[in-house]
């Protein structure tokens, strides 16, 4: 039987969250981070109409992002365009669950990783529908966000500062937090 | 003269990748079951389609819309509208793969290029120039059982102009001549534009192990530091006799980047990359190596080496049926 | 509604191949499509023997046809494409490669591994001098029946796949010659061990498909014993039997008996006696998928 040889090459490893945001997240206040947070994703909906319109019938899903260095999960539900968002401490009440390194994620969402080489390698897993999973990793994708540049939007004289912030945060932990051009980590 | 880099392009986002990233030519289809990538987010609608080709045409670059499912009985209008639209929007070529929609395309629209999709599985000269000349065919994409020797081959014998697959996923049954996906699933490559559809994928995590289910069969069982498989049915796990192996294929996906001086040889004009599910930075870093090596070869240089194995399914990459013993 | 007997599509001794023949001009079938389906390579085994084979079945009274291979890619096997029509008999086409090296104006037939899909498929097929057409396996109910209607308009019969394991695939790669670590050229003939195909099973030992050289088949037989009032409602005018190694005569038999009237019931255990090992399916035509067997849809 034919047997290829293994992959060469070994990509650069996926950073993990920092210490300092995991120990703050075990202290925010859940409901006023849900709230904000769905106030910020209700924004993206607007300013990216075609994000939610991908998602097709999979609109009424419940997502779970969960960053697995990360002592909370997300929950998304897009609720045809005006989506609520909710931070929990652990997945409850949802379709599928996407789970991954914070870096993996947001590293999806700025368009520096490939969903399909994360999932190969198993940087990402899938749990429940397949489906909407891949309906809303293609709609992020085509919708090439940059979520430091939607939050400093929405900073008004602070957007200076948490651009700078977010540029050092990037650099110092390789955490991807702006769009990049299709550059590719890997 | 340079090889073609024909680029897959799943969303707009990706189309513009590609082009940016130096795609002579960009593949894309509607967001329906007219193309056969019809999953979940993906593709086009009209507006999409149109703005997409006048953003690849205005940087020189030409677009091909697939149109290469087989239209179903009593709704083939949805199939004909699919052409009409897309030369509308400025189309180089639509690739199709079905005689009844080829006959309409020549027919029809007699000024629009018709390529054959790899769905037709034509895969040797007579049955080549036969769609030329019944259809007046201009391009035909080879499919993947052929060995770079019989790609020569038939290049000698016809003068339709022939593409080929050289990265990403591998489909190691003949293309449009398999229905094991709606056997298992009931959605089809060629009904349907899906192949082992995520609607019918279950996977199981328990302690460590990874199971892949499609369609209620457990195809893949992996460890904890094995690879993550899809559950495509010809790349699955099974039993046969005393031996339990990917009895089809392994999850590989197909690289022949180091082929492409012998394709040039063999009288390709163009180069495709699989991947209309594939993310835009996927797309734009594949595109860029692919450009290199053809401008390398262009300039009589080596081809650049060792790229894209952490893009590839299960992580290995094979040369596919270009090199004989893959049969 | 007529019987087809469909090319046996697994590799057999020159001597069984010989005897499935010489047996079939005792059976209620109206045509016998013969000729090598799947892989080129076993054709010489029994090549010598399609003439002596051909004319008993000519003397039953049965149409015989020749099938073309449902792959062609190499140039010995254009070459047997091309000496097709020279056999006098009519030619099936299984790879549209077969319809180019047709002499103009030459009548036709149409087999199951080529992509009818549609009606302006079949009204191409027809301008090209196709008369008879054997849908592919995978259509459902409500496309034959739209198919049927078109080939009544162009005065052309319409088959479909009535009974044997699914031809599901094919493939430039021999499974049977990689399963015993073997390149396709030095294949040893691993497929003739398999008169009816290697069992395939899954992780979990489903039984799922079947190996047959470059050929996969499915697990189960489909059979249309459930479906016959609705396929004959529709305009169908043949059901294809596909050979298989145990009891082949009597399941032709069996669905003559069908066709002639006898209950569905009945031929169904009647078949489930024939081949006790045998699971069925119907659900291409009519199921939510293709392994689906509504006798047990409808008990749930």
């Amino acid at each position: 039987m034919h047997i290829d040889p293994p992959p060469s090459d070994t990509p650069p490893p996926i950073p993990r969250a920092p210490l300092a945001l995991r120990a703050l997240l075990r202290v925010l206040p859940l409901t006023s981070m849900s709230w904000s947070l769905t106030a910020y994703s209700r924004r993206l909906a607007n300013r990216h109409p075609g994000l939610f319109r991908r998602l097709g019938q999979h609109d009424q899903a419940r997502f779970i992002l969960d960053p697995t260095d990360l002592p909370i999960v997300l929950r998304l539900h897009p609720n045809r365009g005006v989506p609520n968002m909710a931070m929990l401490r652990k997945a409850d009440d949802y379709d599928v669950a996407i789970r991954g390194p914070l870096a993996a994620l947001l590293g999806l969402v700025h368009g520096a990783y490939d969903g399909d080489a994360l999932f190969f390698s198993r940087d990402l897993v899938v749990e429940g529908d397949t489906a909407a999973a891949l309906a809303l990793r293609n709609a992020v994708d085509d919708a090439e966000l940059d979520l430091t540049e939607e939050l400093a939007q929405i900073t008004g004289p602070l957007a200076g500062p948490l651009r700078q912030f977010s540029a050092l945060v990037e650099r110092r932990t390789g955490v991807c937090l702006h769009r990049s051009e299709e550059a590719g980590l890997w | 003269m340079v090889m073609e880099i024909v680029c897959p392009a799943g969303t707009p986002a990706a189309l513009r990748a590609a082009v940016k990233a130096g795609a002579h030519t960009v593949y894309c289809g509607f967001a329906d079951e007219t193309n056969a990538r019809n999953f979940p987010g993906l593709n086009f609608d009209r507006d999409e389609m149109r703005e997409g080709i006048a953003f690849a045409h205005h940087r020189g670059s030409k677009v091909l819309v697939a149109i290469n499912t087989y239209p179903r009985a009593g709704d083939e209008a949805i199939w004909h509208n699919a052409i009409t639209d897309a030369k509308t929007a400025g189309a180089d070529a639509v690739i199709l793969a079905d005689p009844g929609l080829l006959a309409y395309g020549r027919d029809r629209h007699p000024d629009l290029r018709l390529h054959l999709s790899v769905q037709a599985a034509a895969a040797n000269a007579d049955i080549i120039n036969f769609y030329a000349d019944e259809f007046g065919v201009k391009r035909v994409v080879l499919p993947r059982v052929l060995s770079v020797p019989e790609i020569k081959a038939i290049n000698a014998e016809t003068k339709v102009e022939t593409e080929v697959f050289v990265f990403g996923g591998l489909c190691v049954m003949a293309e449009g001549r398999c229905s094991l996906s709606s056997y298992a699933t009931g959605e089809s490559p060629n009904m349907n534009g899906v192949c082992s559809p995520a609607e019918h994928v279950q996977y199981h995590e328990t302690g460590g192990a990874l199971d892949a289910k499609l369609g209620g069969y457990t195809i893949h069982r992996v460890g904890k530091n094995e690879p993550a498989p899809y559950p495509t049915l010809c790349k699955g796990r099974f039993k046969a006799q005393e031996l339990t192996a990917h009895l089809f294929e392994n999850p590989v996906s197909l690289n022949a980047e180091q082929l492409i001086p012998q394709l040039a040889s063999a009288g390709v004009t163009a180069l495709k990359i699989e991947g209309r599910q594939r993310s835009r930075s996927y797309v734009a870093q594949v595109v860029r190596n692919f450009r290199a090596a053809v401008d390398a070869l262009e300039a009589g240089q080596p081809m650049p080496k060792g790229m894209m194995a952490r893009l590839s399914e299960g992580g290995a990459t094979t040369a596919g049926a270009y090199k004989k013993t893959w049969r | 509604m007529e019987l087809t007997v469909g090319p046996n599509q697994f590799f057999w001794s020159a001597g069984d191949w010989s005897s499935l023949y010489q047996g079939l001009a005792a059976t209620p079938v109206d045509r016998v499509v013969l000729g090598e389906l799947v892989c080129s390579k076993r054709l010489p085994f029994y090549q010598k023997d399609i003439p002596e084979a051909i004319s008993p079945l000519v003397d039953a009274g049965k149409e015989v046809i020749l099938t073309s291979l449902a792959l062609v890619t190499l140039k010995r096997e254009r070459k047997m494409t091309d000496e097709l029509s020279e056999m006098g008999v009519m030619v099936e086409v299984n790879d549209l490669t077969a319809l180019a090296s047709l002499p103009a104006e030459t009548a036709f037939a149409v087999g199951p591994l080529v992509n009818v899909y549609n009606e302006g498929t079949l009204r191409w097929l027809a301008s090209r001098g196709a008369k008879r057409v054997c849908l592919p396996p995978e259509l459902p109910l409500s496309s034959v029946k739209v198919l049927c209607a078109t080939g009544a308009e162009l005065g052309m019969a319409i088959e479909v796949w009535g009974h044997g394991r699914l031809p599901l695939a094919i493939s430039g790669r021999c499974y049977h010659a990689r399963l015993h670590g073997r390149s396709k050229d030095n294949c040893q003939f691993a497929c003739e061990d398999d008169p009816d195909g290697l069992d395939v099973l899954t992780m979990d030992d489903k039984p799922f498909l079947a190996m047959n050289g470059v050929q996969t088949l499915s697990d189960t037989y489909a059979s249309t014993v459930f479906q016959l009032s609705a396929l004959r409602d529709t305009g169908v005018s043949a059901l294809r039997l596909s050979p298989q190694s145990t009891g082949f005569a009597n399941i032709c038999t069996t669905y003559r008996a069908l066709i002639d009237g006898a209950d569905p019931l009945d031929i169904a255990t009647r078949l489930a006696e024939i081949d006790p090992s045998a699971r069925l399916s119907d659900g291409f035509l009519t199921g939510a998928r293709g392994v689906d067997w509504s006798a047990t849809t409808a008990a749930e």
